[in-house]
């Protein structure tokens, strides 16, 4: 068991604990993937996991992510928890037919007499410069599919926390580690154990307005935030933590109090997480809210190049302005 | 055990004719073509030609039934029986299967009961009885998909140091898809105890094989991932049985994954819902009918002196008990509780579908 003193560590850093305190503590648990072995993942998550436990434990597969996913199931099915890692979003999508077809149905195929535990890693969106496909927010893809479980920490305790209930949840779950944030640091001493799957954060209290946010987006509210103080706008800031199950109570609490909410995230707006948050929180708060659920999204487009990303994602100034324009008054 | 193994692969093309030990009138190959393999005991050619008979007969009630409308839909294997029950008699109770729609006839081979066993195809639950129990998985609709989670499952034993085998079966219109090369692959690659049995019934729905494939056969793309790879007559039980007793043991010592193509036909439609008269002549059928693995096995065994009366009558009256259970079981109409909708999404239980189950109880009791 990784046990440290309160300092700072990196997300990267958090995951990697995480994964070695689930590789020592459980024979069962392995992880492939495309090169997680020697170089320790292009993230370096996996780092030194191979050195440290051995290449029956971790190692290197062929570079095929149907074949990673479609024999993690038949690793599940014997008994192992396979945690397999997506190199990129979007290299994750030739592994969609064993995600959706199989990953999600096999529990209900058979009755409950299968269960998969197992853990798909994908390091998700973008903020990081990334030329084209390496910066897609697959969430709704996954969030869409009954049977999936559906995660993405936005700090390094929450990523461990989280990581370590995924690996020993009986679910399979999808693991959205957000790229932008595997280098922010957290004050954390291992292990750590934040709030469980399924479980919302109000990480900034607030009295005007909510602003419901997930992995890349949480700072960006924050930051948000911080700079509404001076112009008088108290925001709450939720932290979702966990996509799918999701956080009703959390969420509606919150919304209870200020009356108006914005979702944010990165991925494209239309058909998004956004349009599924605004619509449950719409039908189960309709008369508390004085305004409609605002989306502060990703346009509708194709991820853009490095150069333009800055245009598309969501910016402490545009999620302000927006809140500003937001007409929530009857005219 | 390891999945980093050094040994050079020392494959090479299969024989472009497919192996066989009885040929098409009942008479033993000579020694000198049989590609190194040996005919099997008599006692182990009288089991195939049984369990064949009595996988016949009740793959043929399974079709009456479902013409009678018992059943929603029933992928027929008749006339490759010699592939299913070969493969079937060449696995232990420890190895497992992954199969296919297709492969009902090895499921009910390897003592999975009827009724739970045609759930899926009667509508009732997507798939009725236990995998582990059975040591077979579920019956794969999105074609090819089960090749790799016979290769994870296969891996998973061999890191645990267990000596088993998996065996998956894949259409040779499934052997275009990129999960039967990415199958090939890993298990090549980590040596994963596991043979592919490619069910090469020269049909994909209407497609022939000449539309799936340039290859000589199917077998020689074992050559690409280091593997061995058989071309095997799949009307001759025999054959089928000793190629897959000899990857199985293969498999089972550690020395990797076998790709095994059983040449075959598709005598019925692809489902009921299909019309074959759209694709193939009813000359082919009957061309391919008269090749019968079934027939075939039966005159080599009449040529040995080796089926007596009461052999054929307890191999009638089995199929009969298996074909009255059947029908029996189809003919009680199932209890279904749609509460069972939402009990086995998830492991762990969700609010929201404890919400929506509540919700659909309400909708019944109004
Ligand atoms: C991924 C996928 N694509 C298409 C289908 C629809 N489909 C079902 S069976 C079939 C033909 C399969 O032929 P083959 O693999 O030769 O097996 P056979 O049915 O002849 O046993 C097709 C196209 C499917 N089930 N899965």
């Amino acid at each position: 068991m990784t046990t440290t003193e309160a300092k700072p560590i990196t997300m990267a850093a958090a995951l990697n604990a995480a994964l070695r305190d689930a590789i020592a503590e459980d024979p069962t648990v392995v992880v492939y993937g495309e090169d997680v072995g020697p170089l320790g993942g292009v993230f370096r998550v996996t780092d030194g996991l191979q050195a440290e436990f051995g290449e029956n434990r971790v190692w290197d597969s062929p570079l095929a992510e149907s074949g990673i996913v479609g024999t993690a199931v038949g690793m599940a099915m014997y008994g192992m928890r396979p945690v397999v890692e997506m190199q990129f979003d979007a290299f994750s999508y030739p592994a969609f037919e064993q995600i959706v077809s199989h990953v999600a149905k096999m529990h209900n195929r058979t009755k409950g007499r299968v269960a998969l535990p197992m853990v798909i890693r994908i390091p998700a969106s973008g903020g990081i410069g990334g030329v084209e496909h390496h910066s897609d927010s697959s969430e709704a893809y996954w969030t869409h599919t009954p049977g999936l479980t559906v995660v993405m920490p936005s700090n390094p305790a929450d990523a461990y926390s989280l990581m370590r209930e995924a690996i020993r949840s009986d679910d399979p779950v999808i693991f959205m580690e957000p790229k932008s944030r595997y280098w922010s640091k957290q004050e954390v001493a291992l292990p750590v154990t934040t709030e469980p799957i399924g479980t919302a954060k109000v990480v900034r209290e607030g009295t005007d307005v909510t602003l419901i946010a997930y992995g890349p987006t949480v700072a960006t509210a924050l930051e948000t935030a911080e700079m509404a103080e001076a112009e008088e706008l108290s925001i709450e800031v939720i932290d979702l933590r966990s996509l799918s199950p999701f956080d009703d109570a959390t969420v509606g609490a919150s919304v209870r109090k200020t009356s108006r909410a914005a979702v944010i995230h990165e991925a494209a707006q239309f058909g998004g997480f956004g349009a599924e948050v605004a619509a449950r929180v719409t039908e189960r708060e309709f008369y508390h809210l004085a305004a409609p659920i605002l989306r502060i999204t990703g346009f509708d487009i194709p991820y853009p190049s490095p150069k333009l990303e800055e245009y598309y994602l969501p910016t402490p100034e545009r999620i302000l302005n927006a809140l500003a324009t937001w007409e929530w008054e009857l005219p | 055990m390891s999945l980093n193994v050094e040994t050079k692969p020392t494959v090479g093309l299969p024989d472009p004719e497919p192996l066989r030990l009885i040929d098409d009138e009942g008479r033993a190959v000579r020694s000198s073509a049989r590609q190194g393999f040996e005919l099997p005991p008599v006692a182990t050619l009288k089991e195939l030609y049984r369990r064949m008979a009595i996988a016949r007969r009740w793959d043929t009630q399974v079709t009456a039934l479902t013409r009678q409308g018992r059943l929603a839909t029933y992928p027929s294997a008749l006339g490759q029986e010699a592939c299913e029950i070969g493969t079937v008699l060449a696995m232990t109770e420890q190895d497992w299967l992954f199969p296919t729609y297709r492969d009902s006839i090895a499921l009910m081979t390897r003592g999975i009961d009827p009724g739970e066993l045609l759930q899926g195809f009667r509508g009732d639950w997507h798939s009725g009885w236990d995998p582990k129990k059975h040591r077979t998985s579920v019956q794969a609709t999105p074609l090819a998909t089960q090749a790799l989670h016979a290769v994870g499952y296969a891996t998973a034993a061999k890191l645990n140091g267990e000596r088993i085998a998996t065996v998956t079966f894949i259409g040779d219109g499934a052997s275009s898809e990129g999960d039967t090369h990415e199958a090939f692959n890993f298990a090549g690659v980590w040596q994963a105890p596991t043979v592919f049995v490619v069910q090469n019934n020269q049909f994909a729905i209407s497609v022939p094989l000449s539309k799936q494939t340039r290859a000589r056969t199917l077998a020689d793309r074992a050559i690409g991932y280091g593997i061995p790879g058989y071309y095997v007559d799949g009307n001759d039980a025999a054959a089928v049985y000793a190629v897959m007793s000899r990857a199985m043991e293969r498999a089972r010592r550690g020395d990797g994954p076998t790709i095994v193509e059983c040449l075959t036909y598709r005598v019925e439609a692809h489902t009921n819902s299909d019309d074959p008269t759209r694709y193939r002549t009813a000359d082919d059928v009957a061309i391919w009918k008269g090749k019968d693995p079934i027939e075939r096995l039966e005159r080599y065994l009449v040529s040995q002196d080796a089926l007596s009366d009461a052999d054929r009558d307890e191999i009638t009256a089995e199929g009969e008990r298996k074909a009255a259970a059947t029908r029996e079981a189809m003919s009680a109409e199932p209890v279904l509780d749609p509460m069972d909708l939402f009990a086995h999404v998830y492991v762990n239980e969700r609010p929201s579908l404890v919400e929506q189950r509540e919700f659909l109880k309400a909708e019944g009791n109004r």
